[in-house]
């Protein structure tokens, strides 16, 4: 099962794009401060809509927060 | 050496007319930020990165858009280069921008930098083609080092993150300062705006604050105060101070001193 900022996430169907998670996730995928990492590598943007999601990926999906 | 109020702090390719970087950690609400920032005059302001909450729609990045200033993407939290490094490509993918405060920490009870990851970081962060703003800790040696491997500015603590006890040892950032060719930006440790004025009167070219003024009883005043006391040390570092001494020398001539009997 892929696995979304740790915890695994059935809703997430193996083979779907970085931007079809971010739709079933309801977030806005035009959002500036978003950022995606798949098995702790940068995903860019430009490749949201044809990136594929393996069965056991590690998906992390950061955004701004206050800090330092 | 004249220094005025108004030249420049230049990083990299970048110019700023604020030495007050304001790091955006500890405010209640994101409308405490937006008017500190306002009275701060702070022109760079620092961002983390998180797991994102569905529910809740961020709109930090909003309010920082709309008080004009540009993000300083920092990489908080990180304990190991690789970790870092990863966190700073995913600021700059989403931020756009190629900026980032380095951070590796090394010890979670005082957040001091572990220096050897710091500087394997640093190295590759250069090399990825980013403008590299290290936490360092306040050892000379290490600035050189950070600076030699490419990065656009040196920062050196005063004292460890939030704990508001000033310049442990002003001696060190002096040294630094002394030979550094990029800019030295004193962070973490200022307590409130004496301590910013004395990092300026030792030669630091900017600031970077965050506890002392979002913690502040009134973060809003306080902002104040320490952009006025970075703007006043800085006028007295170009000013040129006096040397000290130990006993007193008058200034009043005795000459024509009158003798009453």
């Amino acid at each position: 099962m892929i696995a979304v900022n740790g915890h695994p996430n059935g809703l997430v169907q193996p083979g779907s794009t970085v931007r079809a998670m971010l739709d079933v996730l309801g977030l806005d995928e035009a959002a500036r401060g978003v950022a995606v990492a798949v098995d702790a590598e940068v995903v860019p943007r430009a490749e949201w809509s044809t990136f594929l999601l393996a069965d056991d990926a590690h998906v992390e999906v950061l955004t701004a927060v206050q800090g330092g | 050496m004249t220094q005025t109020a108004t030249d420049p702090l230049v990083i990299g390719t970048r110019t700023y007319k604020s030495r007050l970087l304001l790091g955006t950690g500890g405010f209640p609400r994101l409308e405490a930020l937006a008017e500190a920032i306002g009275a701060s005059g702070t022109e760079l302001v620092t961002v983390a990165l998180r797991r994102i909450d569905p529910a809740q729609r961020g709109s930090l990045v909003d309010v920082l858009d709309a008080a004009g200033v540009e993000l300083l993407p920092n990489t908080a939290g990180c304990f190991t280069a690789r970790d870092a490094v990863l966190t700073a490509k995913l600021a700059r993918e989403a931020f756009g921008t190629d900026l980032v405060k380095l951070e590796v920490i090394g010890d979670e009870r005082t957040l001091l930098p572990d220096a050897v990851e710091l500087l394997a970081a640093a190295e590759e962060l250069v090399a990825a083609g980013f403008v590299v703003l290290p936490y360092t800790t306040d050892d000379p040696v290490l600035a050189k080092r950070l600076e030699d491997v490419g990065c656009a500015a040196v920062m050196p603590l005063g004292s460890p993150i939030g704990s508001g006890m000033g310049i442990r040892n002003p001696y060190n950032i002096g040294l630094i300062v002394e030979q550094a060719k990029v800019p030295v930006v004193l962070d973490a440790g200022v307590g409130t705006a004496s301590d910013a004025a004395l990092a300026m009167e030792l030669g630091c070219d900017a600031v970077l604050c965050a506890s002392a003024i979002s913690r502040a009883q009134d973060p809003t005043a306080m902002a104040l105060a320490i952009r006025a006391g970075v703007e006043g040390g800085r006028l007295a570092r170009g000013a040129g101070r006096i040397p000290r001494r130990l006993y007193a020398e008058a200034s009043t001539p005795d000459a024509g001193l009158p003798s009453f009997g």
